[in-house]
Formats: structure tokens, C-alpha cells, sequence
């Protein structure tokens, strides 16, 4: 499971790089979500996969009785998925506020910060 | 939306959400739940709200600007750090009031105190900023298209 | 403390032209100070030092120490003590100057600074006090910072000594690495293992750049004469009594750590002598007074190196002896020049003349100092200049050779105290002497005080030779060192050697007008390599930069995005190929039907947000993926992350919607036509990913602090939920820091959003 694992976060790698390479910045927000997706896998995997119960404690008892799941990536995943949900939502807005003020959704034709010079129209 | 349907729906579901998210808060020291689940429960239970009755019925069902709910658990949370660093000497360190220690060594009483707080802070930050933006986006768009508007 | 923080808080209070007691106020501070130090001198006179230290970044070995021990009394007191003079000289030689304020600010935070250097016991702590004299040296060299020209020579000060700075750092980190300890007082102890280590050749190049940067020593000395584009009393202050000699400072410091090898003899021996005889060539060229003894500044560097390289308790002795006579002759000097250039209107010695009348006082206090310059008895010049070759007598492997740069250098510098001494005073009435006067009482002191100086310790050699001389060599050389200090030692070797150079000087001083015509074609022919290699490194790094500005910054975020992932892509596979693929499992293990079924569904729903046109199919495939991968954490056993994952996906698809249909739809072409160059960075980033990921699995994990949670949580945290637990109780610090990034991301998007509709209802 690991090795099939270890693909399907390639493929998020692959697919969310692509997106992010077309300059559309919609692609953009999609290939974002893709690559939370693959990252947080990538940590969920480095914590070892274990078929077990949760992280839980019994009442009265004071550690788990048996093997249970690696807790420590489950806690970065979980702050993880949050964040980045909030860098998703941030760049939409950002996204649509550039929308909305600079007329397009590609990034190379968002040239307020730095102009396109003399030669580059040249080219 | 104009669902006669949902929109009923919605005033008794919501409720029932944001109480159930309450729940999810609280017992998540012990079981699965906590500030973060809680807390997009709750979300979504307004979320829900807003879709089905608009921004401003769930603003004012709300009362409180969903950003300064945010703000607001962010200070809960950094209270209960500089509780920590008061009485315990560390920042966030855990501070239970209402434990005492039992004779043969254990700790009895209410694990209650300045965790939960934190926790708690986590929950208001979540439902707030969420909102916050979703809010933020819904109006935008409204008053960008006023003929698409709910 | 307080004594040392007193002239900060009264340059603070010193106004522009304010009251006499607030320009005054920071030399009194610092006079202070000194007078404090001076009440140390019995207890170090008795080969005993101070430590205090404080604890400070203990994880790193860094203290907040200070030591004071000869070495570092030495030098204390004359920071202080010349420093005091200085700062009422400048507060005089500007006075009404706008910038009055800003100098005396600045040098008092020199002073400070230079202070922590010689005063600190830890390393590392020395370091941070090395790189602030650097800075407050580039902001007084840069003082007249309108001009062009002393923003480049401030600049060029910068990055000579800074980056001399940057060797010292790593050399000091490898010593701390050898050592075991970054005290300087500890390191004594370690110098059998420092010097047999085989990093020590490294430590001694990295250390030596420091040092040889800082003191203007041969081939890096071209910033100092540079530097004397700052005002005359900070060149007098900085680049001649005070931070130059930190180089030699440091060189000394470590002398008992590091000194006494052959590599550590023959590099300071050959670099500072022939630093000392091309500096004083240098020095005869020059017909600015200023320059003139900017580069007898960088000759008695190169002196002072070569008698550390030495290593005997006398060459020490000598080197600690003159380093005292340089800065009392050479600092009164400069303040002398300082007086001439504003009372006599030049510094350009050709047209100056005539001034013992109108001068007299002026004259009294260079006549002074420039006798102990040449060495002449009874002047404590003398004495260095008899310890100086007694001290080259006695080195170990080549003694002729220091005794010939020896004898050169001094033959030199009685030339030059001539040229300062005499010409411009007693040479032919020019212009200048018309409308000269004398200075004012506070620009006079300075430079009278420091040359009366040299003459008292001259009659009275013991007040400096026992009381700090001595123990400071004994620190060097780790080893008790009881010189005895006199005037008159008898007809010997040292005394004949001294005629010799009289001799010698006063045939230079008379052939001045032929050497220097001589030099001037010399120069021609490329004496100033060194110079024009900054310039070369300089202009060379300038155009680097611009063309891979212009190559890699072209403004297209594509393309800045396509570097970026190609250098990502590039060290994900250096990683592997560097012994990644070494660790990676072997074999295929059993995999259950329906977790094939949902990574299947996740790579589909991955696949589909790629090629679809479709901006809804997008988002529902993107739930389609977000919900399998929740469907994986549930199966091994993470509840509370599978839920966090679910109900994230409800509410993306929720914030999603509402603003993605008001963006363009998805524009056909990049999904059809496939971007191969692209495709290939993708393939190259997520192949290199999911190798990685397989290659972590191949290692053993380390499960402590997982043992620890699973250990801790309900009895000490009192929680049941591991995974909450951690989230806010043991990892609390990290969740605030996340929760204020999500507050501070949505304030962002609510203002992204308001400033928009309020814009667009104030314009209705």
C-alpha cells in the first residue's frame, strides 16, 4: 500500500505542477488544492501506515492498550488541511480581485509590479 | 435559492449544527472532535444558513462581525499561553484549577481549564475567519451583479 | 557597565549647538570610563585578570562573557583614553556642524563597540562586536555621505573588512568545532589539539583573512588609505589608534591558541614586513599629510604582525611596547593634521611653510610627536624602537631578515616625522602661514596630551613596561614575563641599529624630492594591483548580477515558476542519486481492493481537474479526490483528520463556487494542446516526489516522540485524543502560530474585498 501510495502522490505532484505552470491563475487555485492533497499523503506516509485503532486512550487507562496510529502526523495533517484551506480561500480572493481590477486570470499579463520592458516586446 | 424547503429546514438544522459543533468541542480532549472540527461544523452550519436565508439574516443571526470572532479566539488562545506563563512559568503551559491531587498519587476533579480555553480559541478562530471571507465574497459578488444577487 | 554606558547617554543629550557641558559631555563619559580602567591597572600589574559572564545562547556554546586581562587593559584604556581626547576634539573641530550630533553619536557607539571586541571573553560574542565597529566604521567613512566619492570609499571599507569578517566567523565556528569551547581564556588549554588537528591549516587561513582584512595588511591594505575620506578625527580615532588594531588584537588573542607554528611564523613574519617596507615607500610618495600617515598607519601594522609572528617573549614584548607609542605618536599626529587643514587651510605638505610663528603651540605638540615617531630617547618611541630590535634579534628561524625589515621600516618613519615635524613648519613662508592661527584649547588637548605622553612613559618606562607590558606578553605567551623596562641599556646591538636607521632617515628624508619623483613612475607600472583587483571582483560581481537578472527575473511568473520547479525537481534527484535510491524498499506488498479502488479514484479525480474545461467538473473532481483521500486516512486510523478533510472539502466547494463562476472560464487551448516542455518538469518534480517518498519508507522510524505523546497524554496532559492533545496542549505554540495565519489570511481577504466596494459605492 505504502509503494501505491507513494504514486498517487506523484501523480498530485505531477498534475498540480502542470496546472501551475499554464499561467492560468483558476489552474492555479486547482493545482493548489492537489498539492496540499500530495503533501499532506507525504506526511501522513512518513508516520508509517499502520492498520490499527485511532489514537485513543481508554477511559481510566493511561497509554493506548495496543498499537494504535502514529498520532504526531495526524496532528500536522490536521493543522495542515486548515491552513490550507486558508491559503486557498486567500488566493481565490486574490484571484478575484485581480480579476476583477486587472481584467485577466493569466499571470504573465499581470504586469503592474514589473513592467514589460522595451525588449521584451521586442522578443 | 427560493426553497421554501430548505429555508425551513435550515432554521431547525442550523441550531442543531452549531450545538452539535459544541459538542464536538468539548469532548474532543477525549474523544475524536476538538477546536478545529468543532469549529467547521459550526461553519458549515452557517454556511448552510447563509445559502438558504442570505448574508444578512445570518450576519444578524450572528450579531458579531465574523472577523472580530476570529480576532476575538485568536486572544482567547494567546490568553490561555500567558495564563500558562503566569502561573505556571512557561508559555502555554497546561493549567487545570479544578484538579487536585489524590493521596495515592492520581488527579481527580474537572480537566478543565486553560487547554479548553485554547481549544476553545481555536473553535471561535475557525468559525470567524471562515465567515469572515465566505461573507466577504458572497457580498462582493452581490454587488458586482446586483441582478444575480438572492 | 554604567561606567561604559555614560557617553552614550550623553551624546544623546548633546544638541547641534548646544551647551558646551552636552557637546562635552560624551569625552567626559568616556574619560570616565577610563579613569575606571586605570583603577584596574594594579590588579592586572599583578598578572591576575577578570572574567564575569552571563549566560546567554548556552545551547550554542555562545556566553555573554568578558575577560580583562593585560590584552585586553591595553587596549580598553586606549579606546577610552583616546577616545575621550577625540570626542572634545571633534566636538570643537565641528562645532556648529549640523551633523555635529550624528558623529558624536556614531563614535560613541564606535567606541562601544570596539570596547565589547577587546572586552569579550567568548568568541562568537568578539564577532558580533567585530562586525559592529565594521558598520560604524562604514557609516563615519561615509560621513560626508553626499559625496559620491566617500560613499564608494565607505563602501570599499565595507566589503574588504566584512568580508574579512565572514573568514573569521567560519574560522572561529572551526576552532569552536576542534576546541571544544569558544572562550578565548579556554583556548590556551586546547592548543596542542588545535594545532595537530588537520582543520588547522583552515582555521589559520579563515582566522588570518580576518585579521590581515581588518589591519590593512598587504595585499588587502589599499581600503585603509581609502578610508581617510571620513574627518580627520575619526580617521585619527578609527584607522589609526583604535580599529585597525583589531586585527591585531585578534592575531595577539590568539597567539597562545594558535601561535608559534611554522605556517603561523612565516605568514606573519613575510606578510607584515613587507606590508611595513611597501607601506612606508608608499608613505614617501604621498604629498597629503593625511596619506602620508594613513600608510605609516598600514607600515606600523605590518610591523606589529610581523613581531606577533614572532612568538619570543621580547619580539611580544616589543610588538605590545610599540603598539602603545604607535597610538600615542600616530593619534596625535592625525589631530595635528586636523588642526593644520583648519587653521593653515592645507594638508598638502608643498603648500605648507613657515608656520612655527603663527603656530607655535601646534608646532610644540608635532615636534613632540614626531620625535617619539623617529625614536629618539627619551621618548617612549625610543624604548619601543630598542625593544623592537632586541625583539627581531631574538626571533627564532630568520632574524636577520625581521632585523632588515626592522631597520627599513624605522629608517622610513624618521623620514617621515622630518617631513611632518619640519617642512611645514620651519620650510619657506607660504601663503598659509599668513592667515594661520592657533587652535582651540579643546582641539589642542588631544594631540597634546598624547604627545606629552609619549615623552612622560619615555622618562618613565616602568609606568607602562610593569604594569601592563609585561603581564600582557605573559598572557601571549603563557608564561610569566618580567621584562625590565629603561631608557639607557648600554652600548649594544639594538643601540647601533638604532644609529643606523638616524642614519639612514636623515639620507632618505634629504633624497625625499628624488624618491618621490622616482616612485611617481614607478606607480605607472602597477603598484596598485591590489586595488585594482577589488575593482575587478567588484565590477565582475555587479555584471553576474545583472545578467541573471536579466536572464532569470524577466518578469513572466511562468517562467519564474518554471526556474523554481526545475531547481526543485534538480535537487529532489541530486538527493536521491546521493544515496536515496540506496535506501529504498524492495518488493511489492499486498494492497486490499478497496484501497486500490479509492487511490484510483484519487488519481482519476487528479487527472480530471488537469484535462477538463469545465470549471464545475474541476471542483467536483476536486472533491472526488478530496473525499478518497479522507476514505484512506480512515482506513488507517486517523478519524479526526479524515473529518477535518470532509468537512474542508463541503466548505471549499462552498467558498469555491461562489467565486469561481465570476472568473473566465477556462480557456480551451492549454487543455488541449499539451505543453510537453511542462509536461516534462511535471513528470521530472512528481517522479522525484514519489522516489523520495519511497526512499523515507525505506528508513527506520523513529518513534520517540511519538512514545512520549502515547506516554504523556492522559497523564500529564489529561486528555484521551492523542491527536488533540498535541494539536493544544504539547504543539500548542505551533497551532497558535497557525490559527493567526489563518486570522491574519482572511483579514487580508476582507480587505482585499472591502476596499473594493467601498471604491465602487463612493464612486456611484
Amino acid at each position: 500500500m505504502e509503494l501505491a501510495l507513494a504514486v498517487l502522490v506523484g501523480v498530485l505532484t505531477t498534475c498540480a505542477v502542470y496546472l501551475m505552470l499554464s499561467g492560468n491563475m483558476v489552474r492555479f487555485i486547482f493545482a493548489l488544492a492537489l498539492l496540499s492533497n500530495a503533501v499532506n499523503l507525504v506526511i501522513f506516509a512518513a508516520g508509517r501506515l499502520t492498520y490499527a485503532a485511532p489514537p485513543l486512550i481508554a477511559d481510566g487507562a493511561k497509554a493506548p492498550a495496543d498499537t494504535v496510529a502514529n498520532a504526531l502526523p495526524q496532528a500536522l495533517i490536521l493543522t495542515a488541511i486548515v491552513i490550507g484551506f486558508g491559503l486557498l480561500a486567500f488566493t481565490l480572493v486574490l484571484v478575484h480581485r485581480a480579476h476583477q481590477t486587472l481584467g485577466t486570470v493569466e499571470a504573465d499579463d499581470m504586469r503592474v509590479a514589473e513592467p514589460a520592458s522595451d525588449d521584451d516586446e521586442a522578443r | 435559492m427560493n426553497s421554501i424547503i430548505l429555508t425551513a429546514a435550515t432554521r431547525v438544522i442550523t441550531p442543531l449544527m452549531v450545538a452539535f459543533s459544541l459538542f464536538i468541542l468539548l469532548r474532543g480532549h477525549n474523544e475524536p472532535g476538538g477546536g478545529f472540527i468543532g469549529g467547521l461544523v459550526a461553519t458549515t452550519a452557517f454556511a448552510l444558513y447563509a445559502k438558504a436565508l442570505g448574508v444578512r439574516a445570518t450576519r444578524a443571526a450572528l450579531r458579531v462581525e465574523p472577523a472580530a470572532i476570529a480576532v476575538a479566539g485568536l486572544g482567547l488562545a494567546a490568553l490561555a499561553g500567558l495564563w500558562g506563563l503566569l502561573a505556571g512559568g512557561a508559555f502555554l503551559e497546561g493549567m487545570w484549577p479544578l484538579l487536585t491531587t489524590t493521596p495515592s498519587g492520581d488527579k481527580a476533579g474537572l480537566p478543565l481549564g486553560s487547554v479548553l480555553l485554547f481549544d476553545v480559541g481555536v473553535y471561535l478562530v475557525v468559525v470567524g475567519s471562515v465567515l469572515a471571507i465566505l461573507f466577504a465574497l458572497e457580498e462582493d459578488v452581490a454587488a458586482s451583479s446586483p441582478e444575480e444577487a438572492d | 557597565m554604567a561606567v561604559v554606558t555614560a557617553p552614550v547617554a550623553a551624546a544623546a543629550d548633546a544638541a547641534p549647538t548646544g551647551r558646551p557641558l552636552a557637546r562635552y559631555g560624551p569625552a567626559l563619559g568616556s574619560a570616565t570610563a577610563c579613569a575606571g580602567f586605570a583603577a584596574l591597572i594594579p590588579t592586572i600589574a599583578d598578572y591576575s585578570s577578570i572574567r564575569v559572564a552571563w549566560p546567554w545562547i548556552s545551547g550554542l556554546g555562545v556566553e555573554l562573557s568578558f575577560l580583562i586581562d593585560g590584552l585586553a587593559l591595553i587596549f580598553a584604556l586606549l579606546i577610552t583614553g583616546i577616545g575621550a581626547l577625540v570626542l572634545a576634539y571633534s566636538a570643537s573641530y565641528f562645532k556648529g556642524h549640523h551633523k555635529l550630533v550624528r558623529l558624536l553619536v556614531l563614535l560613541v557607539l564606535f567606541e562601544l563597540s570596539m570596547l565589547g571586541l577587546v572586552l569579550a571573553d567568548n568568541l562568537i560574542l568578539m564577532f558580533v562586536f567585530w562586525e559592529l565597529t565594521t558598520v560604524t566604521s562604514f557609516l563615519l567613512v561615509g560621513f560626508d555621505h553626499e559625496k559620491a566619492d566617500a560613499r564608494n570609499k565607505a563602501l570599499q571599507a565595507l566589503l574588504v573588512t566584512a568580508a574579512g569578517g565572514l573568514a573569521l566567523l567560519a574560522g572561529i565556528l572551526l576552532i569552536g568545532a576542534v576546541a571544544g569551547t569558544l572562550e578565548a581564556s579556554a583556548l590556551p588549554a586546547a592548543a596542542a589539539a588545535l594545532k595537530a588537528d588537520p582543520l588547522y591549516p583552515a582555521i589559520l587561513v579563515l582566522v588570518l583573512l580576518g585579521a590581515f582584512t581588518k589591519s590593512a595588511q598587504f595585499p588587502f591594505h589599499f581600503w585603509l588609505p581609502n578610508a581617510m575620506a571620513a574627518p580627520t578625527p575619526v580617521s585619527a580615532y578609527l584607522h589609526s589608534a583604535t580599529m585597525v588594531k583589531a586585527g591585531v588584537y585578534l592575531l595577539a588573542r590568539l597567539t597562545p591558541a594558535l601561535g608559534g607554528t611554522g605556517p603561523w611564523l612565516w605568514t606573519l613574519t613575510i606578510v607584515g614586513g613587507v606590508t611595513a617596507v611597501l607601506a612606508s615607500i608608499w608613505a614617501l610618495r604621498q604629498t597629503d599629510l593625511k596619506l602620508t600617515l594613513a600608510y605609516t598607519t598600514v607600515m606600523a601594522l605590518g610591523t606589529l604582525t610581523m613581531f606577533l609572528g614572532g612568538a619570543s617573549a621580547i619580539a611580544l614584548a616589543a610588538a605590545v611596547t610599540f603598539l602603545i607609542v604607535h597610538a600615542f605618536y600616530k593619534a596625535a599626529l592625525f589631530l595635528a593634521v586636523g588642526i593644520l587643514d583648519k587653521k593653515a587651510g592645507s594638508r598638502e605638505i608643498d603648500q605648507l611653510g613657515g608656520l612655527a610663528r603663527p603656530m607655535w603651540r601646534t608646532w610644540v605638540v608635532v615636534a613632540l610627536a614626531a620625535l617619539s615617531m623617529a625614536g629618539f630617547p627619551p621618548f617612549l618611541g625610543f624604548i619601543g624602537k630598542e625593544l623592537k630590535y632586541e625583539g627581531a634579534l631574538a626571533v627564532a628561524s630568520e632574524p636577520l631578515l625581521v632585523v632588515t625589515f626592522a631597520v627599513a621600516a624605522n629608517a622610513m618613519m624618521v623620514a617621515v616625522a622630518g617631513l611632518v615635524a619640519i617642512k611645514p613648519f620651519l620650510g619657506p613662508r607660504t601663503a598659509t602661514a599668513a592667515k594661520a592661527g592657533e587652535p582651540p584649547f579643546a582641539m589642542w588637548l588631544g594631540p597634546a596630551v598624547l604627545a606629552t605622553g609619549g615623552l612622560v612613559f619615555g622618562i618613565a618606562p616602568e609606568l607602562v613596561g610593569a604594569a601592563l607590558v609585561n603581564p600582557t606578553a605573559s598572557v601571549m605567551i603563557g608564561d610569566r614575563v618580567a621584562k625590565d623596562f629603561k631608557l639607557w641599556h648600554g652600548v649594544n646591538i639594538p643601540l647601533m641599529l638604532s644609529i643606523l636607521t638616524f642614519v639612514l632617515g636623515v639620507v632618505i628624508y634629504l633624497a625625499l624630492g628624488r624618491i618621490r619623483r622616482g616612485l611617481a613612475a614607478g606607480e605607472a607600472h602597477g603598484l596598485w594591483a591590489a586595488e585594482s583587483g577589488y575593482d575587478g571582483v567588484l565590477a565582475g560581481t555587479k555584471a553576474l548580477a545583472a545578467w541573471q537578472t536579466r536572464v532569470i527575473q524577466t518578469g513572466r511568473q511562468t517562467q519564474y515558476f518554471l526556474w523554481t520547479t526545475t531547481v526543485l525537481a534538480a535537487l529532489l534527484w541530486a538527493g536521491l542519486a546521493m544515496g536515496g535510491f540506496a535506501v529504498m524498499p524492495r518488493g511489492v506488498e499486498a494492497i486490499s481492493l478497496i484501497e486500490l479502488t479509492m487511490l484510483a479514484l484519487a488519481a482519476f479525480g487528479a487527472v480530471a481537474t488537469v484535462v477538463t474545461r469545465s470549471r464545475l467538473l474541476a471542483i467536483l473532481a476536486l472533491g472526488l479526490l478530496g473525499s478518497a483521500v479522507a476514505a484512506i486516512f480512515v482506513f488507517y486510523g486517523a478519524i479526526d483528520v479524515a473529518m477535518t478533510q470532509l468537512l474542508v472539502e463541503t466548505l471549499i466547494v462552498v467558498i469555491v463556487a461562489v467565486a469561481l463562476l465570476r472568473l473566465p472560464r477556462l480557456t480551451p487551448a492549454p487543455g488541449l494542446e499539451v505543453r510537453w516542455g511542462h509536461l516534462g518538469v511535471a513528470l521530472a518534480t512528481g517522479v522525484a516526489t514519489a522516489l523520495a517518498l519511497t526512499a523515507v519508507l525505506g528508513t527506520e522510524l523513529d518513534r520517540r516522540i511519538t512514545d512520549f505523546f502515547e506516554q504523556a497524554s492522559a497523564t500529564e496532559a489529561f486528555g484521551r485524543n492523542i491527536v488533540n492533545v498535541i494539536l493544544v496542549d504539547f504543539r500548542a505554540l505551533d497551532t497558535l502560530g497557525e490559527i493567526a495565519v489563518v486570522v491574519v489570511a482572511a483579514l487580508g481577504a476582507v480587505a482585499l474585498l472591502t476596499r473594493r466596494r467601498e471604491h465602487r459605492e463612493a464612486s456611484r
